[in-house]
């Protein structure tokens, strides 16, 4: 077990970032996945995290979903540990309560929807608010209508997700995380498993979010003129590692390293 | 030609008759054991306990491997040994719910290994507990998935009724034994058993399929 001593128990300051990775590190075996990150994100800060395949970047997000464990370092959200807990006044793996209680903060969408097939749409965004939240069917019916507006899913929300195409079951799932009100929102490759002709939809819905509302979002995308539209910052990965970061236009029009370089212009060769 | 006497059929068929509801009674009772038992026992298996896991799983084998009849004699003779007095319906719908739950606890464990693990990972997302997981999105799609299983089962529970007439239970077997020793002619009462087993396995076998399918559209799979 790692020394986690020189870790602090809370995060306090007057700009206490909303997410926090400290020393971060995440391995399968042998293979070290995450090495040593440190990243910080911002209050209603919008990042997005590009990279080749296998850099690391879906397993960012999932140990922020506690998806994953860590394997080293602690994860901070809104300045408490979120994969960590304090007892005896020391920083101890987190046990399922303190996860539950943490885990409110966060919601995700995941590159394959995952929606219930046994709900309707609605059904799907009124599961969380009623069975985790505590929210009365009618309440949450409410909420979920709002979001099935906000994401234009309205006249479909009677349809099981097998009637719906990938983007409206794409939105539906957005919806269904928004409905849990999160504070952060992760949005891995949301796009990547659907028909070209409806990224715009989904793409569209998140340009929205990021106009709109105050969440803090952290997005894996191979879609860099999206990332570029709608990110404050950019993350690059690659091995595991922050290879470089910046804002969109720093990153994109004059990027530092020799291994961004290669990955932008592999990628726009791509297109 | 051998001797096949209609009059006698006509006599006997009323006896039968009643039979078969035994026998329908007691592969519906058993059945309803087993497919609650099932459950419990294929959700006992993925604990995260490791003794319920082994002792369940041990338990499992051993059902499995060991004939349904030394289960059913070794209830009803031996139990009272041990105080457990039951009467031979009870002993029976004892141990073929028991023994059948084995089986489903099997069927029931495939159809929640195969429900996605993005499944899984979008109810964690949305902060369910363990509990809430498996009763709100992992068993909804998981049953769907076993009916196939659970309704070769039923017919299976179905024919292994006439076990039940080695310890007195009046299902059909026992009855026509005893129509064949009163009257010292077993051709019609045993040949008249294997019709009526036979003319409600085969509808049934459809009915199964008929019902998978219904569910399956009702929960937009
Ligand atoms: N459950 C696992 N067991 C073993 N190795 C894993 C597991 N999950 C991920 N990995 C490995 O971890 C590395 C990083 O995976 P990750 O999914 O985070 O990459 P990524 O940057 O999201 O790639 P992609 O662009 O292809 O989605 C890869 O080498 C992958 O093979
Ligand atoms: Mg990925």
């Amino acid at each position: 077990m790692q020394d986690l001593s020189a870790l602090p128990h809370e995060l306090t300051g007057n700009t206490v970032p909303m997410i926090s990775f400290k020393s971060v590190r995440k391995a399968y075996g042998d293979l070290v996945v995450i090495n040593d990150l440190d990243l910080d994100i911002q209050v209603g800060e919008t990042v997005s995290i590009i990279g080749p395949s296998g850099s690391g970047k879906t397993t960012v997000l999932r140990m922020l979903m506690t998806l994953e464990d860590v394997n080293g370092g602690v994860i901070y959200v809104d300045g408490k540990p979120l994969t960590h807990m304090v007892k005896n006044g020391k920083l101890v793996p987190a046990n399922e309560r303190h996860l539950r209680k943490q885990r409110v903060n966060i919601g995700m969408c995941f590159q394959h929807f995952n929606l219930f097939p046994h709900m309707t749409a609605i059904e799907n965004c009124m599961e969380g608010p009623v069975q985790v939240l505590g929210l009365s069917k009618s309440e949450a019916r409410e909420r979920s209508e709002e979001l099935l507006e906000l994401v234009g899913m309205i006249d479909k929300k009677d349809q099981h997700p097998a009637r719906l195409s990938g983007g409206q079951q794409q939105r539906v799932a957005i919806a269904r995380a928004l409905a849990m009100r999160p504070k952060v929102m992760l949005f891995d490759e949301v796009t990547s498993a659907l028909d070209p002709e409806v990224i715009g939809e989904v793409t569209n819905v998140i340009r929205n979010l990021v106009a709109e509302h105050n969440l803090t979002m952290l997005l894996v995308t191979h879609q860099m003129g999206f990332a570029r539209d709608i990110s404050d910052r950019v993350c690059f990965f690659f091995g595991g590692k922050i290879e470089e970061q910046g804002s969109p236009d720093q990153l994109f029009g004059n990027p530092q390293r020799e291994r961004t370089r290669q990955f932008l212009s592999a990628v726009r060769e791509a297109i | 030609m051998f001797d096949w006497r209609w009059e006698f059929v006509w006599q006997i068929l009323p006896r039968l008759i009643e039979a078969t509801g035994n026998t329908l009674i007691a592969a519906g009772a058993g059945y309803c054991i087993a497919l609650v038992l099932g459950l419990v026992l294929a959700l006992a298996q993925r604990t995260r306990h490791r003794w319920v896991n082994m002792a369940v799983n041990e338990f499992v084998e051993f059902v499995r491997s060991t004939p349904l009849i030394l289960q059913i004699f070794f209830i009803f003779y031996v139990g009272p040994q041990f105080g457990i007095l039951l009467s031979p319906w009870a002993s029976g719908m004892i141990a073929i719910g028991v023994h059948y739950a084995c089986y489903l606890s099997e069927v029931y464990r495939g159809g929640i290994d195969s429900v996605p693990k993005g499944q899984w990972e979008a109810a964690t997302a949305l902060n369910m507990t363990t509990m809430q997981k498996y009763r709100r999105v992992v068993i909804p799609q998981a049953i769907p998935a076993s009916l196939a299983g659970l309704g070769n089962y039923l017919v299976g529970i179905f024919k292994d009724t006439p076990m039940l007439s080695v310890i007195g239970v009046a299902e059909l077997l026992h009855t026509a034994n005893a129509i064949g020793s009163e009257n010292y002619r077993f051709l019609e009462p045993y040949t008249m058993v294997g019709i009526i087993f036979l003319a409600i396995s085969l509808p049934a076998a459809g009915l199964v399929r008929m019902v998978e399918g219904y569910v399956r559209r009702r929960m937009g799979l």
